[in-house]
């Protein structure tokens, strides 16, 4: 199937100097060129080893049972008729010893049980059985009998602060742990964090228009094809792990924390990882259940858990209620951003907030900023990051305001972000950006669309109207950093295998990385083996998150190709009898760049053929000091609104990304198209609904109910446009993350399209036919 | 779920149904639900058989005979992974909403989550597995490949198959064929558009080839 799909490039980079510092890549002959994933294979063809696809001989299957209620404490549990069902190995509860175990979920600070007997959301793990079959297992978890004593519940996080309202930590954990909640029976989670620079007053008073308004957004949930879970087995007291995450390592940390065993002793593997956007980040208390199961069975054990259970207990990307009061002077110029916010991580994790206000700090040129953010604790599942945490919210917010501004002072709305484009990070003390290609994205965004054109379009009576809107964004992090380290085998046959602990969730890390080592090297990416995200045999790598994972890695993947090749070079030397300098890698073959006859292949170098396989080693090393280094982007969208029934079709979108280098031009457009499919979930469809108003629980547990994008919600019309910017100062490949802000803007782009379509502005996640159709009925009353 | 309604196949199935079966059991769904694998004395020569306990089957997939010992309460997509180590077939929702485990059952598309074993006898299965030709790719799996209609792969064998299944009945679609054809498959990372223009290019390729796959 490789045939034509990979080639050898024309001509390489030069070979640096011995020590000298790489310099950056200039033009590129295969970094950033549209080859197909190295790994499509596998991912095609069915190959592909998941976790969830282990199959070991002797293995048992588990599951968990979980708490039905909002909020309930264990009266007692009886598992003997489980006990003795066919099929069962083990049933474990918090009676059982080997699963008396502590849980921290965010930091160290809140220490629960593995097994609560206070259950402080739906879903909270009460018990777990192993058995021959998923079937067995769950016969087990149904003969498990609970008398529960169902308590008052608050799920709704924007009466979490009411006088009256249950207290999610009023009950206690653990006998004799230390009650680090007691003063906090309000359900207020820490101190509400305040951020502050200018002086708010004087920049209101200095501006022409103040607009103010409150937006909120719901819950987002991860809910990735391929559910949370693992395959745990032990030999002795060596136990191995495949597990579907997007950090082996941080999986390995966690387990020998938890278990009390040395890091050497649990190896996690993670070679394909079907979907995680943020929620496979760390371990679940399903890995430790899991290796607890295989212990106690002494047999391996897969526990994967089900829609139902990644719905509710792994993460979710927390709603928020946002104010925001913006001014503005006639010429464009923000003199005042306030913004206040409250979110809930659920019952556990501290922040619902996380990173919320950094774009209302950093976005645009404004010296008087001031963010308010509040934290409640609610009896649902904890917040896991989710792709660009806290960022699609705010950018909710935030970007509806600018076309609010715009419209109270009659400007191009793509103008007015340009009036306000900054390049440096105001937030970070006004430091430098390594590079910023906002002005381009904007700009070069707004010609590809048509945006002038579009916008001038006369208004239509028509039922059916289409409007257009767009929306721009900046990534805290993107930057990636130390630590990686990369290893480079280099054989005999000029071949490589590439060693790196990194994951590839899906982003085409694989693909990037051997394309490094080919723009390197000169062998063909057909030529390169892979071997990554397994503890026992890979390097350290930290979790493929943040939109790191190329910023970090290429530039040790690169230093590693280029160990190899100066090594190469130094062997080839003594066999040409040249100087090192005079020497230079030209695909398989080492050339004296003075006299091309003077020339060694690879394969025929002496110190080579003797030691067989080269070692190159790479490290990533550190940022720029006093530089800060992030991704930018603008997106724009069409939308068709049908006025007779609420319902809004997106037509069209264009994202422009300033990610730094593109290094994989096909894995890069997929990342830019999947991070908008998940914007339009979030802006039109996504959102967890809990029953406040009696029983706390999820009412839409399903994919039937709830909605993420199909092939009819997003537009077969849509654009990617590198704005490849030129980074020399972030890392020496240039790089910059891009799987988060993908999806940062989009739905306050969709929003900013109906507003211009029908003159409604939606504040409120999800757009939805039921919601628009009574704000346009209630529009036209008003002007009627 | 274009590609997953029944378009009348049902009564042209061959093998038993889900709801002869039961009733030759003598079991109805919420029998087995409340009973739970609970022991029965089984006749050899009778036709009733209990929940947990297993019965023989053979079934046809990918051109091959498989007899195994089955639970009448496993799905085909269980089957296929756990017991005949068949784990191109992906398992996600299991319950009929993703698509994931998307197979051809005489040609067309089914949720193998939906499928429970004694409605899988008799009736020709392909898996993504059986669209290779010893190692090399099928057509459809290698557009996949050269278009990148996938980021992490979990939902692509249920798109491919989805895709193969849509291509067999309707060789030339449109777009918005082809979206209905795939819209009964979940694709979290949101890879349709690249998926779409796979579809496109799959059936180009066979049209100028005279039809043949």
């Amino acid at each position: 199937m490789k045939e034509g799909f990979y080639y050898l490039p024309p001509e390489l980079p030069q070979t640096p100097e011995p020590d000298q510092d790489q310099d950056p890549w200039g033009e590129t002959v295969i970094v950033g060129s549209p080859l197909p994933r190295v790994d499509a294979y596998e991912r095609v063809s069915g190959s592909a080893d998941y976790p969830s696809d282990v199959n070991l001989p002797g293995m048992l299957y588990g599951a968990i049972l979980r708490c039905p209620h909002a909020r309930a404490t264990i009266r007692e549990i009886d598992t003997s008729i489980a006990e003795k069902l066919p099929g069962v190995l083990s049933v474990i509860t918090s009676q059982t010893p080997e699963a008396d175990i502590g849980w921290h979920y965010e930091g160290d600070k809140l220490v629960a049980s593995l097994f609560d007997v206070h259950c402080r959301f739906e879903g909270e793990a009460v018990a777990a059985v192993a058995a021959e079959t998923p079937h067995q297992a769950h016969d087990a978890l149904r003969a498990i009998k609970i008398d529960y004593e169902v308590l008052p519940q608050v799920s709704d996080y924007r009466r979490a602060l009411d006088e009256g309202t249950p207290s999610v930590w009023e009950t206690r954990d653990r006998a004799g742990e230390p009650d680090f909640y007691d003063q906090e029976t309000d359900n207020r989670s820490g101190e509400s964090q305040i951020y502050e620079r200018g002086d708010l007053e004087t920049g209101f008073v200095e501006a022409d228009h103040i607009v103010e308004e409150t937006f909120s957004t719901e819950s987002q949930i991860h809910v990735p094809l391929e559910r949370h879970g693992c395959a745990a087995k032990w030999d002795g007291d060596k136990l191995t792990v495949w597990e579907s995450t997007q950090g082996v390592y941080s999986i390995q940390r966690r387990l020998a924390a938890t278990l009390n065993l040395p890091l050497s002793n649990v190896r996690v593997i993670c070679h394909f990882v079907g979907g995680a956007f943020g929620g496979k980040l760390q371990a679940g208390k399903y890995t430790v259940i899991a290796s607890i199961l295989a212990k106690l069975s002494g047999r391996p054990v897969k526990l994967f858990l089900s829609l139902e259970e990644s719905l509710l207990c792994v993460g979710n990307r927390p709603a928020n209620q946002m104010r925001l009061k913006a001014g503005v002077k006639n010429d464009g110029t923000i003199t005042a951003i306030e913004f206040e916010a409250l979110g809930s991580g659920g019952a556990y994790a501290g922040s619902g907030t996380g990173a919320l206000d950094w774009q209302i700090r950093d976005l645009y040129n404004c010296p008087n900023v001031r963010t308010t953010l509040h934290n409640v604790f609610i009896n649902a599942g904890d917040q896991r990051p989710m792709r660009a945490p806290g960022h699609p919210q705010c950018s909710w917010a935030l970007e509806q305001m600018m076309d609010q501004l715009a419209e109270a002072i009659d400007m191009d709305p793509v103008e007015l972000r340009l009036k306000n484009f900054t390049d440096v990070s105001q937030a970070r003390g006004n430091i430098p950006y390594t590079s910023t290609g906002l002005r381009e994205c904007l700009s070069e965004g707004a010609v590809a669309f048509g945006w002038k054109e579009a916008l001038s379009r006369q208004p239509s009576d028509d039922a059916v109207v289409r409007g257009v809107g767009m929306a721009s964004c900046l990534w805290v992090a993107g930057a990636g950093g130390p630590p990686s380290t990369v290893i480079l085998k280099y054989f005999v046959d000029g071949s490589v295998n590439l060693n790196m602990g990194a994951s590839d969730i899906g982003t085409g890390t694989k693909t990037v990385m051997a394309m490094v080592v080919a723009e390197e090297l000169g062998v063909a990416v057909d030529r390169i083996q892979i071997e990554h995200a397994d503890t026992g045999t890979t390097q350290y790598a930290t979790s493929s998150g943040g939109s790191k994972t190329v910023p970090t890695e290429s530039p040790a993947v690169r230093a590693a190709a280029i160990d190899c090749k100066n090594q190469l070079v130094a062997l080839a030397a003594k066999d040409l009898d040249l100087p090192i300098d005079r020497l230079e890698l030209r695909g398989e073959v080492v050339v004296d760049i003075q006299d091309e006859e003077k020339k060694v292949a690879v394969s025929g170098i002496e110190g080579l053929r003797r030691q067989q396989v080269l070692v190159g080693v790479g490290y990533r090393g550190p940022n720029p000091d006093g530089k800060a280094t992030c991704p930018f982007a603008a997106q724009f969208c069409e939308v068709e609104v049908n006025k007779r029934t609420g319902e809004v079709t997106v037509v069209r979108f264009v994202g422009a990304h300033d990610s730094g280098r593109v290094m994989s031009r096909l894995t890069y457009d997929n990342q830019v198209y999947g991070g908008i499919t998940m914007g339009i979930g979030f802006g039109m469809t996504e959102r967890r609904v809990l029953d406040h108003q009696r029983t706390g629980k999820m009412t839409n547990l399903s994919w039937h109910d709830y909605k993420i994008p199909t092939a009819l919600d997003v537009p077969a019309d849509m654009t990617s446009l590198p704005i490849d910017t030129i980074d020399i100062e972030c890392n020496t490949t240039g790089a910059k993350g891009l799987g988060e802000p993908v999806t940062i803007p989009t739905a306050a782009a969709i929003a900013n399209a109906v507003y211009n379509a029908v003159g409604v502005r939606v504040t409120d996640t999800p757009i939805n036919p039921t919601q628009l159709l009574e704000m346009i009925a209630q529009a036209n009353q008003e002007t009627g | 779920m274009g590609t997953n309604k029944e378009n009348g196949s049902r009564s042209k199935r061959r093998g038993v149904s889900r709801r002869d079966f039961l009733s030759t059991t003598g079991l109805g769904i919420a029998g087995l639900a409340t009973r739970g694998p609970a022991q029965q004395e089984t006749d050899p020569d009778e036709a009733v058989v209990g929940a947990g306990q297993r019965i023989p089957v053979t079934l046809h997939i990918n051109g091959r005979k498989y007899r195994l010992l089955a639970e009448s309460r496993w799905s085909l997509g269980y089957v296929l992974r756990e017991e005949l180590g068949l784990t191109g077939t992906k398992l996600s929702c299991e319950r009929g909403e993703c698509g994931s485990c998307t197979v051809l059952i005489d040609g067309v598309p089914r949720y193998a989550c939906m499928v429970l074993v004694p409605e899988a006898v008799g009736v020709e299965i392909t898996t993504i597995e059986g669209l290779l030709n010893g190692e090399n790719l099928g057509d459809v799996q290698r557009a996949f490949a050269e278009n990148d209609a996938l980021q992490c792969g979990y939902c692509t064998p249920g798109q491919i198959m989805s895709v193969e299944g849509l291509l067999r009945t309707n060789p030339e679609p449109d777009l918005d064929q082809i979206r209905k054809g795939v819209s009964g498959n979940l694709c979290r990372c949101g890879a349709y558009v690249n998926i779409f223009k796979a579809a496109q290019k799959v059936s180009e390729e066979r049209l100028r080839s005279g039809g043949s796959a």
